[in-house]
């Protein structure tokens, strides 16, 4: 990280610097997966932290959504809503780890 | 008198005319941001433009305070669909900072401080249209508004203003910026309601 940054968030003396827990995400990725995405399992492609979406910060006071990893900032994925497509962006994850029913296997 | 009197559908009130398409008037300034507020000490901070071939061209602080000045007064749209009007900031002219650059390159990619990128044709930094500013309505351009300096480019989205600036690459092919590679328009004019992809 930058030196000279006020830091990963909370109280900056002007204001909440804007991030909430990654279940800010459910909502929005509702739309698009069928699964609880907040639930899932991803790894950070910058530090390698492994850990539930839920636990990434999320940046909404913004033009997307930007959920940043917790151990080094960088961004894990993002999502944009426009009124006829929603964009996706995961490059910042090696990968999800989603948690599925043996149920839903279909044989 | 005509058939369609010019008063029939009301005047349209002061600002109207300023405003893009659907847009809406803010007193306030909203603060947005996709990430942990960077904080730059003046006495570290530096703009650094980099040409298609490597060289580069510094600014420290100092420097910059160094070069004169203007005082725009500018409408500025974010792509979130609030505007406000007559803005009043100081800053250096990129015509200042680029007097001396030689480059062949057309297209430009802005970075900031904490990472962030935004990509816009080099001719909209030029003539008149941009500056790095650093006072804000008087005062000390606030952290949480992109201080110590930010880009300012008043005639697209606002998302191109860069805050937290730290340099320009300047580039022979287009890249898309943070926002333009999430979906939203690679150019940004709030005239053409150019928000997202496609649009």
């Amino acid at each position: 990280m930058t030196e000279g940054y006020a830091g990963l968030g909370g109280y900056d003396g002007y204001g909440y610097d804007g991030y909430e827990d990654g279940n800010a995400l459910a909502g929005p990725l509702r739309e698009i997966f069928t699964v609880d995405v907040t639930a899932a399992t991803c790894r950070c492609v910058s530090c390698g932290r492994t850990g539930e979406v839920a636990t990434l910060r999320v940046y909404r006071h913004a033009p997307g959504l930007v959920a940043r990893c917790p151990g080094c900032d960088a961004v894990v994925l993002r999502l944009t809503r426009a009124p006829h497509a929603a964009w996706l962006d995961l490059k910042g994850t090696t990968a999800l780890r989603i948690p599925m029913s043996e149920d839903a296997v279909s044989v | 008198m005509g058939i369609v009197s010019p008063g029939f559908q009301g005047r349209p009130r002061r600002g109207d005319t300023r405003l893009p398409p659907g847009q809406y008037l803010t007193e306030g300034f909203p603060v947005l941001s996709a990430g942990p507020t960077p904080r730059i000490p003046t006495d570290r901070w530096e703009f650094v433009i980099t040409t298609e071939t490597g060289q580069e061209y510094r600014w420290s602080w100092a420097d910059l305070m160094a070069l004169p000045s203007e005082t725009p007064t500018v409408d500025i749209h974010c792509v979130t669909k609030w505007s406000k009007l007559g803005t009043i900031w100081q800053g250096v002219s990129l015509d200042t900072l680029f007097t001396e650059v030689d480059s062949a390159a057309d297209f430009a990619l802005v970075h900031s401080y904490g990472g962030y990128t935004t990509n816009l044709p080099l001719e909209d930094l030029l003539d008149g249209q941009a500056w790095i500013a650093y006072r804000y309505e008087g005062e000390a351009l606030a952290p949480e508004h992109g201080g110590p300096a930010r880009l300012l480019v008043p005639h697209l989205y606002f998302w191109k203003s860069a805050k937290w600036v730290r340099g320009i690459q300047l580039l022979l092919t287009d890249e898309p910026g943070f926002w333009e590679t999430a979906g939203y328009h690679n150019y940004g004019d709030p005239w053409r309601e150019q928000r997202y992809q496609g649009d």
